[in-house]
């Protein structure tokens, strides 16, 4: 299947931070990706490159198999939605959607028709009169509907409730489906989506820490608990990512390898085993262990 | 839209599951159309090449097989392959550890056998 998408070595630094540090990888054709990482680790920076909006430092990004910079035919395979979308004040949101038909070969009236009864969305409505979600949802409405081979949404919901973007995730994965593409979905709300990607990324202070299949991922992530000694006998030799304790009885988050059938050896010694979710394992994974003190005791 | 409980075995192996469950209980007939690995998809709301590996996994096993340009239909005797395999979990999945928390309460093979005496 073809690549997309290649970075080699990218570098973002500014005066006194380095965003993002020698990072590499390849993201293929029609697959859906998550970008995961708290803020500030670098998600935005990324992707603002990917999009020719922000010049790398060094190293190289290849959409499409050519640079982005100011190169129309890779950009209008490109669409991009961001947490705020600034569109013209005076715009109504018809003029917003023929904009972006007039930007994307392959953008759908049909769908976008669609989207617009989905989310309610007054068509001549001006934007500055627009509340935050229903900003959102124009965002939402010209990133599906531009079916565009990269489709890229960094927090999309800023102001949507739970029944709106449960309309986002239905209409991504039906159009999806229909018309593949490849989708980068950044987000905090991991648990949310965590069932919609192939594969997840995620990112710590600009570092690219994890790229694997998001089903391999999910089955190496669990935890254990039970008495302090048990679990340290147990935790030799593992990946431990989050230890947490509470008097006398510890938790600790842990990456098994695909191959070890932790949860017998866990239960063998007497220690809970549960799987956790992908969201859990990014909190603990970006969060320095620490010790819970619990009073009284 | 249905949601997937988070515990930990894979999605497409939950997937296939419903899909062995609605042909053990008959929502689902032999010789009758199972909806499409997309249909799946947008119903539990998973990626689609998820649900295509619960589907396909199902047609490996003989449950389902493939109608070239119209879709995938339940085998005849799937049922019968769908009980079998379930037979051969069932000891695994739920006799041992019954017995197993049986013993951590203190609950004798004796009372065991008794307690489902009476309810069956």
């Amino acid at each position: 299947m073809g690549q997309i998408l290649e970075i080699n070595g990218l570098t973002k630094a500014y005066k006194d931070v380095t965003s993002i540090y020698q990072m590499s990888f390849t993201l293929k054709e029609n697959k859906i990706y998550g970008l995961l990482g708290r803020n500030g680790a670098g998600k935005t920076t990324l992707m603002h490159m990917i999009t020719a909006q922000l010049f790398p430092t060094c190293g190289d990004v290849k959409v499409f198999g050519e640079e982005p910079y100011e190169n129309t035919r890779v950009l209008q395979q490109i669409c991009f939605i961001k947490e705020s979308q600034a569109y013209p004040e005076y715009f109504q949101i018809s003029d917003v959607f023929a904009t972006a038909k007039s930007i994307y070969p392959n953008w759908n009236d049909g769908l976008a028709n669609q989207l617009t009864q989905d989310f309610q969305l007054p068509l001549n409505r001006r934007i500055k009169e627009l509340s935050r979600g229903m900003l959102s949802s124009v965002g939402i409405v010209v990133g599906l509907a531009s079916r565009a081979p990269l489709t890229i949404f960094d927090e999309p919901y800023l102001g949507l409730d739970a029944v709106a973007r449960g309309i986002f995730y239905d209409r991504l994965i039906e159009d999806y489906a229909e018309y593949p593409r490849t989708v980068i979905l950044s987000t905090h709300l991991i648990d949310e989506v965590s069932q919609l990607l192939e594969h997840v990324l995620i990112i710590e202070r600009g570092e690219l820490l994890f790229y694997e299949d998001a089903e391999s991922l999910r089955s190496r992530i669990y935890s254990v608990s039970g008495s302090s000694e048990v679990v340290e006998t147990y935790m030799k030799g593992k990946e431990v990512i989050h230890v947490e304790k509470i008097g006398s009885l510890v938790t600790v988050t842990l990456l098994g390898k695909k191959e070890e059938n932790n949860k017998k050896q866990a239960e063998s010694l007497g220690l809970e085993y549960v799987p956790i979710s992908l969201q859990k394992f990014v909190v603990d994974l970006t969060t320095k262990s620490r010790e819970k003190v619990v009073k009284g005791q | 839209m249905a949601q997937l409980p988070e515990d930990g075995r894979p999605i497409f192996v939950q997937i296939a599951e419903k899909i062995e469950d609605d042909i053990l209980e008959g929502r689902l007939m032999e010789e009758s159309q199972v909806p499409s690995t997309n249909q799946f998809a947008s119903f539990y709301r998973i990626n689609p090449a998820t649900a295509a590996k619960g589907v396909n996994q199902l047609v490996d096993q003989g449950i389902l097989y493939k109608k070239r340009g119209i879709g995938m239909f339940v085998t005849e005797g799937a049922q019968e392959i769908v009980k079998q395999k379930r037979r051969e979990l069932f000891y695994e999945q739920y006799v041992v550890t019954m017995i197993q928390e049986a013993k951590k309460l203190g609950i004798t093979i004796e009372q065991l056998t008794e307690m489902i005496q009476e309810r069956g």
